[in-house]
């Protein structure tokens, strides 16, 4: 395509970044300016792929310059000019080599029709774009990962080793999974459009689960000790707030938004000074960011002002609010949040959700309600190695004071966990059945 | 890592009380903080009114002492924030640096402090403040 420089990753930059100013300075224009770059580009030239590839070119003219001849009074201008122009320069050329082999076909006409467009509206639709970009990095023709990493390297600005090192992933890894995602979109000639209908809300749901995959992937690792890589959840955060911006009659956006504000609200009191778990009723309310939670409560009103009822990401934040409000673990409204699973379970059936309505049963009507409820979940397969049905079980059954039962159900969670703080937390527990006391403290 | 950015309007020290900016100025400002939330990065913020609404407490000798405004020692006042979240000091300076500021404004860029920036002890003393807030009557 001519336009890839050799052996060029921005990611390599980074270690020659840090000595510089001028090219943190860079670094930080790139992370404001280079979502739009892309979009404004991909619109042009209709691929992702290549789109990104010029975005990059003017980065690495911006390397070249800036340091010597200062950064321009509008960075971000400048880059879109810079990209433009190459963009320019490449259609045309493209144009000309299309005509010598006399295929002027449909591919021309998109083409030339882009260009158009583009010098028609320079600054205007951004937003559009922008969209347009969502959808395509999130398109469901890419596997979920390959929608992760194109998604926080596309619209996040991160570079390709920022993303390897927050999935703790071999560099090379993300690459190929990027390469191979810009392949695929080109391949299948996915339209750089925003989809209409009702296709919509299933390509949506596509996008909100990659950003609350990537919140996920930093609030909590799956195995190991490691339990935070916060950057990837403020990340995930900046993208959700940037699409409640482009979707704002979306309820969904604004309940997945309220719901990981409010997540992380809870990220300081969630580890111990030890790097312990501590579970949600036994932090400390004062370590609860409150800027967040009053973000978290804005947009929850924001996904309840649609009108169209509560989806499956507004209800779990709704469920989350509960907590929120409550200064004291004895304040929680237990009864509303049974409500909220049982209107939860009913829109999006799972077993986690069941063994959580289990838990809020419980605390509103009493362990043995809880207890009755999980009684009929222990057949679920889905649940059959799932750590937190027998850790469940064993607290409902210790407040019984059915202590023998219980230390068998902690046992057995212990054994299929895979975090070892949360197992030795378990095992505590089950000591503290032995002393026939609910708590771990003797 | 969040940044507070102040800004400081020279002339605002001596403003009337119920001082407004004129509506081209809001205008500006309003679209400028719309781009802070398109994306994604805006947090808080807010306009302050005048020091010639406020009052001084002053602690000289550890007795609490009550100035009305304006203030005629102030040389700068704040006449209003914003709290954004951002990946470094340098992205914080950029977004201050899209402000659509007049001659007589500055903003001043400052890190928030997390709890983590603080050492052990300092910590510790934090951690009895969230407590208190957890738990009213124990303290």
């Amino acid at each position: 395509m001519g336009v890839r420089i050799a052996g060029y990753r921005k990611g390599s930059f980074s270690a020659t970044i840090v000595t510089s100013d001028t090219h943190r300075i860079i670094d930080a224009i790139w992370r404001i300016e280079s979502a739009r770059l892309i979009a404004s580009l991909a619109r042009m030239v209709r691929d992702v792929g290549l789109a990104e590839e010029i975005a990059q070119d003017a980065l690495v003219v911006a390397l070249e310059q800036w340091p010597q001849f200062g950064v321009p009074d509008n960075p971000g201008a400048w880059l879109m000019t810079t990209a433009k122009n190459r963009a320019i320069d490449l259609l045309r050329r493209n144009k000309l080599i299309e005509r010598k082999h006399e295929e002027l076909g449909r591919e021309m006409d998109v083409q030339r029709e882009a260009l158009t467009d583009f010098e028609i509206s320079v600054d205007d639709v951004i937003g559009d774009d922008l969209l347009r970009l969502v959808f395509t990095a999130c398109h469901p023709v890419l596997s979920p990962e390959a929608r992760v990493a194109l998604t926080l390297r596309l619209l996040g600005g991160l570079t390709t080793q920022e993303i390897a090192r927050a999935f703790l992933l071999p560099e090379p890894t993300i690459a190929q999974r990027i390469v191979r995602a810009k392949r695929t979109l080109a391949e299948a000639r996915v339209p750089f459009e925003v989809p209409r209908g009702p296709e919509l809300a299933v390509r949506l749901a596509s996008v909100l689960e990659v950003v609350y995959l990537v919140f996920n992937e930093g609030y909590a690792a799956t195995s190991g000790d490691d339990w935070m890589r916060p950057a990837l959840c403020e990340d995930a955060l900046r993208l959700g707030r940037m699409l409640a911006e482009l979707v704002p009659k979306e309820s969904e956006v604004h309940g997945l938004v309220a719901l990981m504000e409010i997540q992380a609200s809870r990220a300081r009191a969630r580890i111990g000074p030890s790097g312990e778990p501590i579970l949600l009723l036994e932090q400390n309310r004062g370590h609860w960011d409150q800027l967040l939670i009053r973000r978290g409560l804005a947009a929850l009103e924001r996904a309840r002002e649609s009108g169209r009822g509560l989806g499956p990401y507004a209800l779990q934040a709704a469920i989350a609010a509960c907590h929120a409000r409550a200064r004291t673990p004895a304040e929680t409204d237990w009864e509303c949040m049974a409500a909220l699973y049982d209107a939860l379970a009913q829109l999006a059936p799972s077993p986690v959700v069941e063994l959580n309505r289990a838990v809020a049963l419980a605390m509103a009507f009493g362990p043995a309600a809880g207890l009755e409820h999980l009684d009929r979940l222990t057949s679920e397969p889905a649940l059959r190695s799932y750590h937190l049905l027998p850790s469940v079980r064993g607290d409902l059954l210790a407040k019984l004071g059915r202590f023998d039962e219980a230390r068998v159900e902690f046992e057995r969670a212990a054994s299929l966990t895979h975090n070892a703080r949360e197992r030795s937390m378990l095992l505590e527990r089950s000591a503290a059945c032995v002393r026939g006391s609910v708590t771990t403290k003797p | 890592m969040r940044f507070m950015m102040l800004m400081i309007p020279k002339g605002y020290e001596k403003a009337e009380p119920g001082a407004t900016p004129d509506p081209k100025t809001v205008a500006a400002m309003t679209k400028y903080n719309q781009s802070l939330q398109q994306a994604g990065v805006l947090l808080a913020l807010d306009g302050l009114h005048p020091p010639s609404m406020g009052a001084r407490v002053s602690f000289s000798g550890g007795k609490p002492k009550v100035t009305d405004g304006p203030f005629a020692e102030a040389k700068e006042v704040v006449g209003g924030y914003w709290i954004i979240q951002v990946k470094s000091k340098e992205e914080a300076i950029q977004w201050a640096s899209r402000c659509p500021g007049s001659d007589n404004e500055v903003i001043e860029v400052r890190q928030v402090q997390e709890f983590s920036d603080f050492p052990a002890e300092v910590k510790e003393a934090a951690g009895q403040f969230a407590d208190r807030l957890e738990h009213p009557k124990k303290s």
